[in-house]
């Protein structure tokens, strides 16, 4: 088991930057998703880890030892792959067990050791089925089972659930996390699903055209996100462009925005303010605004969408439509044409330097 | 309802007749005609030419049987098949895994080109290319005298060798066709999770690749090994004197000698012989794969 160092990564496939400068420490035994739309470096990032593929600059180091030159066969990664690719030539046990005897470990150990493998993943009594016999979700354990029977220094997976239907999926979530967690693996695991990465990961890092956006706890970027992109991409965001003030941004209509404390912009500059849509609270313009404590806009309700737990009200105002996500705690609820009073505190709001 | 049922697939046999009836008309003009007729010839002792008296007989299976020469020959054939098709294996094989697994785009069309270029010339202008190639004096000969210090003497024409040679050339285009369909299924991900577990690139070929190309090697195994058995005009060409097979007995016997019913006769056994052999190889090669 072993920490992975990435610094100064590049690659490039002709005259498309697929990475580019990419530094990030996954410490050891964390779980870290690697979240970026199509396109954006984040399998290239895990394949250059994996070593399936070499950088063109940077240096990967996994536990300490720098292995940007070593290939793959010789890592000691364990990789599952987003089709699973089982050997379907082979039975369920021999996939498990095909790490263990290209290296020539000793027939009663690679039993043993694949039956451990199999208990974990919860499919001990399928090891003499062929992988076309198997669901989905039982291929998904096999191939886990098979990355994690030669005890790798570290774990890849490569949008493990990606072809998993939804119930099936969750469970996976909470089954990976589990064994994750009982071997205490490191692991680094790619996907585009933002739900999947804030529910799994220890880490998140956001990845956009080839360059890493932002990295930290799924909590903190979720809720100090520095880019508008880093914002919008994990959850949902209204966003808010003007100059800044000192204490937030004021709007081209002269509507002042404050933001949280803490971050400073020069005054003047052109900065953004983001504001997620379930810490904005909603209710009817009796036409007394109180500018009191917070940020106060006046709009329109123009839709409602009803998603049981919660609502979504779409809200006009100067041209923008902001989302606003209320709980259904049985309250009254608010029909389109409806004027609307939108309040929200300054601390729910994040200050972004323009990009 | 079971009525309305009946004859709608009555119809739909019906409509699927007119689409069905060329080809069956066509295998059984092109195919089952001529194979009864020579079942009848293999079963008559005199060809009916000139109004000669015949009668049936199973006088030219016997044949077979009672001389040595056609049971040593059927060997012969069976191990010429055998080695010409273990030489497309070998070469084939790597050919084909090259093309569907490591070249891509234009590179792969130009070297696709070149494995099926054999297929579209004529067999006798191949074959006879070969013989200015391998005799004394021909290509091969003048060109390593050309390069190489010392004298050599080049001369494989009318051998054992060049038969194989002629043989391999016109039927290793089988091999790598048919190993690069298999092949070319073989998802990539397979051969990167290989890699991952820590298997040497020799360790994937032998447990997954090969096992996974089964179907293609035996496919292309069948489609060589059954032709070159029977082969007639490349032992004749470039083997000679020692070109002398089974096929060519038959031939032999068909264009020279004028003994049809022995020719039918003989190609019978070696059709029961090519049959029972792919009968008893091809489960222990789906075992295999």
């Amino acid at each position: 088991m072993a920490g992975v160092q990435v610094s100064n990564l590049s690659r490039n496939f002709g005259a498309h930057k697929a990475l580019d400068d990419v530094s990030i420490d996954f410490a050891d035994g964390g779980f870290y998703a690697l979240l970026g739309p199509s396109g954006s470096g984040k399998t290239t990032l895990l394949r250059q880890i994996a070593g399936f593929d070499f950088p063109d600059s940077g240096r990967i180091a996994i536990g300490g030892e720098s292995v940007e030159r070593v290939p793959v066969e010789r890592r000691r990664i364990g990789m599952v792959f987003q089709n699973y690719a089982l050997f379907p030539n082979m039975s369920v046990a021999d996939n498990v067990a095909f790490g263990l005897s290209v290296r020539g470990e000793a027939k009663a150990t690679i039993a043993s050791e694949v039956q451990r493998a199999l208990d974990l993943v919860q499919l001990s009594k399928l090891g003499g089925r062929r992988p076309h016999q198997l669901s989905g979700g039982q291929r998904q354990r096999v191939a886990l089972a098979r990355a994690i029977v030669t005890k790798p220094r570290v774990l890849l997976l490569d949008e493990p659930l990606g072809a998993l239907d939804k119930a099936l999926r969750v469970d996976m979530q909470i089954e990976l996390k589990r064994i994750q967690r009982e071997i205490g693996i490191t692991t680094i695991f790619v996907t585009h699903d933002q739900e999947e990465a804030l529910t799994m990961s220890d880490r998140i890092g956001i990845l956009r055209d080839g360059r890493l956006v932002q990295e930290g706890p799924p909590e903190e970027i979720y809720d100090s996100p520095k880019s508008e992109f880093a914002a919008t991409f994990l959850g949902d965001a209204n966003i808010f462009r003007g100059e800044t003030t000192g204490v937030g941004i004021r709007l081209p209509d002269g509507t002042a925005i404050a933001a949280r404390a803490g971050a400073t912009l020069a005054a003047g500059a052109k900065a953004s303010c983001a504001v997620r849509p379930e810490r904005i609270r909603i209710a009817i313009d009796s036409g007394s605004a109180d500018q009191a404590n917070g940020n106060v806009l006046r709009g329109q309700v123009s839709k409602r969408i009803f998603a049981g737990n919660n609502s979504t009200y779409f809200v006009e105002r100067d041209g923008q439509t902001l989302k606003v996500i209320v709980q259904n705690t049985g309250a009254d609820r608010l029909a389109a044409g409806q004027e609307v009073l939108l309040r929200w505190s300054p601390k729910s709001t994040v200050l972004i330097a323009a990009n | 309802m079971a009525e309305h049922v009946a004859t709608g697939s009555r119809s739909g046999l019906r409509s699927a007749l007119p689409l069905l009836l060329p080809a069956y008309l066509w295998l059984t003009v092109a195919i089952f005609l001529p194979l009864s007729a020579m079942v009848f010839f293999s079963s008559m002792t005199e060809l009916p030419l000139s109004g000669k008296a015949w009668s049936f007989t199973l006088e030219n299976y016997a044949t077979f049987f009672s001389e040595r020469l056609y049971l040593t020959l059927l060997l012969a054939s069976l191990r010429l098949g055998l080695e010409v098709t273990l030489w497309c294996v070998v070469i084939g094989f790597p050919a084909a895994y090259v093309l569907a697994k490591v070249l891509k785009g234009r590179s792969r069309e130009a070297i696709f080109l070149l494995v099926i270029l054999p297929f579209w010339s004529n067999g006798l202008v191949r074959i006879f290319s070969w013989a200015m190639v391998l005799r004394e004096g021909g290509i091969l000969d003048t060109a390593l005298n050309a390069v190489l210090p010392f004298k050599i003497n080049i001369d494989v024409m009318y051998s054992y060798p060049a038969v194989v040679i002629g043989l391999v050339h016109s039927y290793v285009p089988y091999m790598v066709l048919t190993c690069y369909l298999t092949l070319q299924a073989i998802d990539d991900s397979l051969i990167e999770a290989g890699r991952s577990l820590g298997a040497s690139r020799l360790q994937m070929l032998r447990r997954v690749i090969i096992p996974l190309s089964m179907p293609g090697l035996v496919a292309g195994a069948a489609l060589i090994f059954v032709p070159v058995v029977g082969s007639f005009m490349e032992p004749r060409i470039l083997g000679g004197r020692t070109g002398t097979f089974y096929g060519t007995v038959i031939e032999d016997q068909f264009v020279a000698v004028f003994n049809w019913p022995l020719g039918a006769a003989l190609s019978f056994i070696l059709l029961a012989v090519v049959l029972v052999i792919l009968a008893l190889t091809s489960p222990v090669l789906r075992r295999a794969a």
